[in-house]
């Protein structure tokens, strides 16, 4: 029970310290430094809020820094040490990681997820999104296909081990196989190369869900007059799908597709309680975290080759930011 | 849509049809594991979980009794099998008819129900369909019965044992509370720190404003693995090292660009004259954002919460790295990950049932406050 | 309570986009000043600027004498009333109309006190422990007004209040505000519209916003009767004047000016000898323009183009001279029908005739020429 207790604690405290760093700062600010009153109170105010904005913000930034943005940094100058991180081998590390096979089966599986993985669950998003949108249960239908979205990447991968198992008396993919077909076992997590993909169905199956509740959010944004419109120029419903929706949800679907590739390319859980990234099924994350605590410089080198392929996502992210903000 | 003259009832009979066949790949899974969780041990490796409800063949040991009649120099016991305490354990309720019964745990169903093995110097067993036996030996049998081999089919049986196993031993209740330890304060503070900096983000005017939301919507999509070595690193020099308090820091500074950038975009959206008629009324920042923004974000804030607390919960990697490798401080993704799909890796019922107690409060969040996840996302996403 | 005075306020935005400049305005005590103009004129501008909300990029504010550029909006004794209604939704009705007076810290008794007085005026006794949503848009806009009431406030600042309501609304609304302004004579209110009879029954005195500037500040009647310019001329009333090109062939006191059809106008508006032959507009309101027959001098003649019959009076559309230019309209009382085609002679009581040279009326020649950039709406 002591952590337990430490955990009310902390709560109370973290939640109480943060209230009253924001309550005292601005009292002091108000009461103290710049008060409202007196013969210069427009400029003491005026002083006052140029402060401000900088108090509400302080923590975030603090935050911010020390776990995204000096990581950043940090990882990409502990990535030019070795092993020990006393000696400066330069690009050694990505030398080494390009002469190793291993790294480049990574690489390249961590390729295919970043295209699979978007590409079938925003199909499978904009199909839910589409027949549920149309049916009566559709909204039952829509909270159960969101559903995996609340269960852990552990929790999914122990699920479709359940599925996947040899024994055709666990494994439902199995005992389909025997029974239709008669065919023996086989443990799909072993077949070279496609065992890939039944991984990456997993991380399709919990990604669906966001797909499609934002991109039925965004369907049923188009105007339906330009849907009726359609219908009356005689369009059929693949051509209205086609031709009139999607081009009017187009943006929503890059959010979409960014969002879930970042996502693909950060996932370590289901490989690691899959295979343990063996069978040919390692990815970028789970080789870095097998030198985590081993050889730091030769993880970092990882994690900026990981952070080199987001880039271009993350440059058009701030290039989309900053239009919005004009 | 639905009254347009003409349409084809066809279509939307495929419609459902299709949208059938996606719902029940999408939930057959995890209904799998559900019911494999209340399965026994030996039902769940006889037949497959689909077969719940039917009885299941299982294949039983026994022993036979010891009480035996001479009977012209040989032995002759009899009696029923099922009154063996070792065969009762097996089944749930009453057995059905034996179909097979053998006498080598190599060969359990060697020999059909109602004829007779023979065991070898006159040795001789004969098991009925009943679960009566006649075993005949030469030798007086002392205080060991004969083994005995034999399928029966059992009632389908469904129990909690699972999910006894699983919460008390194997600290397994333990890392249940680890994960509520981790998961409560690393919503909670993220959002208060967040709130502040999406409403300066949002409504108050500073010059290098816009420059800070586009770095933060960049550090959105760094991965944390990134972060991992030079965090913990930082954390053992300032002396947090692997702890609580480490892993609660870790999750407010990853979940931070989400949470300013949903709340800042939700807050952004909020009609600007509420917020400046507060400001006629004589409210300062800090009032206009405890009493209007505050609540009024209400939706967003709930959306967060919900999102943090599920990525918290369900969070392994962080959990690895930031928590001692101790069993007493293990959370249960990394129990059921490094322990149970290890050792345990053959026992379903028992991984099923651990899969079970850890999703079973995210998926109790999820399906109770839905609404708010739903409303938070597409204030994120949906401009 | 309170006199205002703009000394050649400006707005500028980011350095570049002046959406105001050299604004001089002087509002007394009591005053009730409507502000028109042309949409995107910068009337809520300089509305938020008297407010506070915006910064005032040049020139000063004054509120009873003190410069109050910097000062912030709570303290510059104002309260506003937005076309949104602005109210906060999680409160209700009561505490809407409180909220303001909980922050300066008012003690509780007098707060009741004021807001069950503010909503007895307003009829919102019934009201107050309602959410604004469970409110019709009157009510909404009731509350909103209530919550200026409560803070007792030096100057009221009104930005479209009425627009969100239905026509009959609107007309009931408008009627209520006048009331209440008599009832309060001391405070000073300013107001925004595009509503052209709103700014007629309230004003006190119009001010005329257009192309950055001020067009014209006045008394309703006087910017009816005697426009400064034809930008003003042609906003106030509806239909808009006409202007009709000529060129003056008799100074004085009376001048004439012979149109391009061989019309005469008579004005009594005078004119400087050093005038004759000049190339002027004459003015006229279509309501003002007189049918007759006969051979005698007429103003204006054509062939009626489109007749509109509204009951109490018909207007007519003649065809325009030229391609482009705006056709003759003429405004007569009763019925009048199967006018098409008819030719038409119309002539005009000299004191209601008006004209403008370059776009001033030569009522106001000595008064230094506004830039009005911005069409007519
Ligand atoms: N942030 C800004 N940057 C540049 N120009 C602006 C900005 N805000 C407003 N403007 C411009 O200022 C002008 C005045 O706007 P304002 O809202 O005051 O018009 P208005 O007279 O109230 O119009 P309406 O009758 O439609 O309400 C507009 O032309 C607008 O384009
Ligand atoms: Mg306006």
């Amino acid at each position: 029970m002591n952590p337990l207790i430490q955990g009310l604690a902390t709560i109370i405290l973290g939640v109480g310290g943060c209230i009253g760093y924001f309550y005292a700062s601005n009292l002091l600010l108000d009461k103290v430094l710049y008060p409202a009153k007196g013969p210069n109170i427009a400029s003491n105010i005026r002083r006052a809020n140029i402060i401000r904005p900088w108090l509400f913000i302080f923590p975030a930034l603090l935050v911010l820094t020390v776990y995204l943005a000096y990581p950043v940094v940090g990882s990409a100058y502990r990535s030019l040490f070795n092993r020990s991180g006393d000696e400066f081998i330069a690009l050694g590390n990505y030398v080494a990681l390009l002469e190793s096979p291993e790294f480049r089966r990574s690489f390249l599986n961590n390729a295919l997820w970043a295209i699979f993985v978007p590409v079938m669950s925003v199909t499978a998003g904009l199909i839910a999104a589409q027949l549920s949108d149309t049916l009566k249960w559709g909204n039952i239908a829509k909270s159960l296909i969101f559903m995996p979205m609340a269960i852990s990447f552990v929790g999914a991968s122990l699920i479709w081990k359940f599925v996947y198992a040899v024994d055709s008396d666990i494994g439902l993919i199995n005992a389909v196989l025997a029974g239709l077909f008669g065919a023996g076992p086989i443990d799909v997590i072993q077949i070279p190369f496609w065992n890939n993909f039944f991984l990456m169905f997993i991380l399709v199956w919990i990604q669906t869900g966001f797909a499609m509740v934002i991109l039925s959010a965004a369907l049923r944004g188009i105007p339906e007059e330009t849907i009726e419109a359609a219908i009356l120029d005689g369009a059929n419903p693949f051509q209205i799908f086609f031709r009139i929706k999607m081009p009017q949800i187009f943006s929503t679907i890059v959010v979409v597709w960014t969002t879930i590739t970042v996502a693909s390319l950060k996932i370590f859980d289901i490989v690691y309680a899959m295979t343990g990234g063996n069978f040919g099924t390692e990815i970028l994350p789970s080789y870095m975290m097998s030198f985590m605590f081993r050889d730091d410089g030769r993880a970092t080198s990882v994690a900026l080759v990981i952070m080199i392929i987001v880039l271009p996502v993350m440059i058009s992210n701030i290039r989309q930011a900053q239009k919005e903000l004009r | 849509m639905e009254n347009i003259a003409g349409k084809k009832p066809a279509l939307s009979w495929a419609k459902n049809v299709a949208m059938a066949t996606m719902v029940l790949i999408w939930v057959i899974p995890t209904l799998g594991l559900l019911v494999s969780s209340f399965r026994d041990r030996d039902q769940i490796s006889a037949t497959g979980w689909w077969q719940a409800m039917l009885p299941v063949e299982l294949t039983a040991r026994a022993r036979t009794g010891t009480e035996a009649t001479p009977e012209g120099g040989l032995y002759r016991v009899e009696g029923v099998i099922f009154d063996d305490e070792e065969a009762q354990s097996y089944f749930s309720g009453t057995p059905g008819d034996i179909s097979a019964f053998g006498i080598r745990g190599a060969e359990p169903t060697a020999y059909p129900a109602g004829t007779t093995a023979d065991l070898g110097d006159g040795e001789t067993l004969t098991v009925n369909a009943d679960g009566s036996y006649v075993w005949i030996t030469p030798e007086e049998p002392g205080n060991r019965g004969q083994r005995v081999y034999f399928a029966a089919e059992s009632p389908p049986k469904l129990t909690l044992d699972n999910y006894r196993t699983v919460l008390s031993g194997d600290n397994m209740g333990r890392a249940f509370l680890n994960t509520l330890t981790v998961a409560i304060p690393a919503t909670i503070i993220p959002i208060l720190v967040a709130a502040f900096a999406a409403y300066s983000l949002a409504w108050m005017e500073f010059p290098i404003r816009g420059l800070l939301i586009a770095g933060i919507v960049g550090l959105l999509v760094v991965p944390i693995q990134l972060a991992l070595v030079p965090v913990l690193n930082l954390h053992n020099e300032i002396g947090v090292g692997q702890s609580f308090v480490g892993i609660w820091l870790a999750h407010t500074g990853f979940g931070m660009p989400l949470a300013v950038y949903l709340l800042r975009n939700y807050m952004a959206g909020l009609p600007r004259d509420i917020i400046e008629c507060a400001r006629v009324d004589g409210a300062t920042d800090f009032q206009i954002f405890t009493k209007i923004i505050l609540p009024l974000s209400l939706p967003a804030l709930a959306s967060f919460a919900i999102f943090q607390f599920l990525w918290t919960w369900n969070d392994l990697l962080v959990a690895k790295v930031f928590l001692p490798s101790a069993d007493e401080a293990k959370v249960m993704t990394v129990k059921i990950a490094d322990d149970l799909l290890g050792s345990r890796g053959g026992d379903w019922g028992i991984l099923a049932a651990a899969a079970f107690v850890s999703i079973a409060v995210p998926l109790g969040v999820f399906f109770s406050l839905q609404r708010f996840l739903v409303r938070g996302l597409l204030a994120g996403s949906v401009k | 309570m309170a006199n205002l005075s703009l000394k050649n306020v400006e707005k500028t935005y980011g350095g570049a986009v002046t959406v105001l400049e050299d604004i001089d305005l002087e509002i007394e005590t009591g005053e009730l000043i409507v502000f028109v103009g042309p949409s995107g004129c910068g009337k809520s501008t300089l509305l938020r600027m008297i407010a506070g909300l915006e910064r005032i990029t040049g020139g000063e504010l004054e509120i009873d004498g003190t410069v109050v550029n910097d000062v912030p909006p709570a303290q510059r004794g104002i309260a506003m009333v937005f076309q949104s209604y602005a109210l906060y939704p999680h409160m209700s009705v009561r505490d809407n109309m409180s909220f303001a007076l909980k922050i300066a810290k008012m003690p509780k008794a007098e707060i009741d006190e004021r807001v069950n007085r503010a909503a007895k005026i307003l009829q919102l006794d019934a009201y107050l422990d309602r959410l604004p949503k469970a409110l019709s848009g009157g009510q909404r806009q009731r509350v909103a007004i209530g919550r200026s009431i409560v803070r007792d406030p030096k100057v009221y600042l009104f930005d479209e209040p009425l627009s969100n309501l239905d026509a009959s609304l609107r007309v009931a609304t408008r009627i209520e505000i006048a009331q209440l302004k008599e009832s309060m004579p001391d405070s000073t209110m300013i107001y925004v519209t595009h509503d052209q009879v709103e700014a007629m029954t309230l004003a006190s005195r119009i001010v005329v916003l257009a192309g950055g500037g001020i067009a014209q500040v006045g008394t309703p009647l006087e910017l009816y009767e005697k426009p400064e310019n034809e930008f003003v001329a042609q906003f106030i009333g509806s239909p808009a004047m006409n202007l009709i090109t000529g060129e003056v062939i008799q100074t004085g006191a009376e001048t004439h000016v012979r149109t391009k059809d061989g019309g005469e106008a008579i004005s009594t508006v005078p004119t400087l000898p050093e005038d004759l032959g000049k190339t002027v507009n004459i003015g006229v309101r279509p309501e003002d323009l007189v049918a007759i027959s006969g051979d005698g001098p007429f103003l204006y003649h054509g062939k009626v183009n489109i007749t509109e019959a509204l009951g109490e009076v018909t207007i007519l559309y003649f065809h325009p001279d030229a391609e482009g230019t705006d056709p003759v309209i003429a405004k007569l009382p009763g019925i009048h029908k199967s006018m098409r085609g008819v030719d038409v002679k119309l002539t005009a009581d000299p004191d209601k005739v008006h004209i403008f040279e370059d776009g001033q009326s030569l009522l106001y020649r000595d008064r230094p020429r506004k830039r009005i950039t911005a069409g007519v709406h």
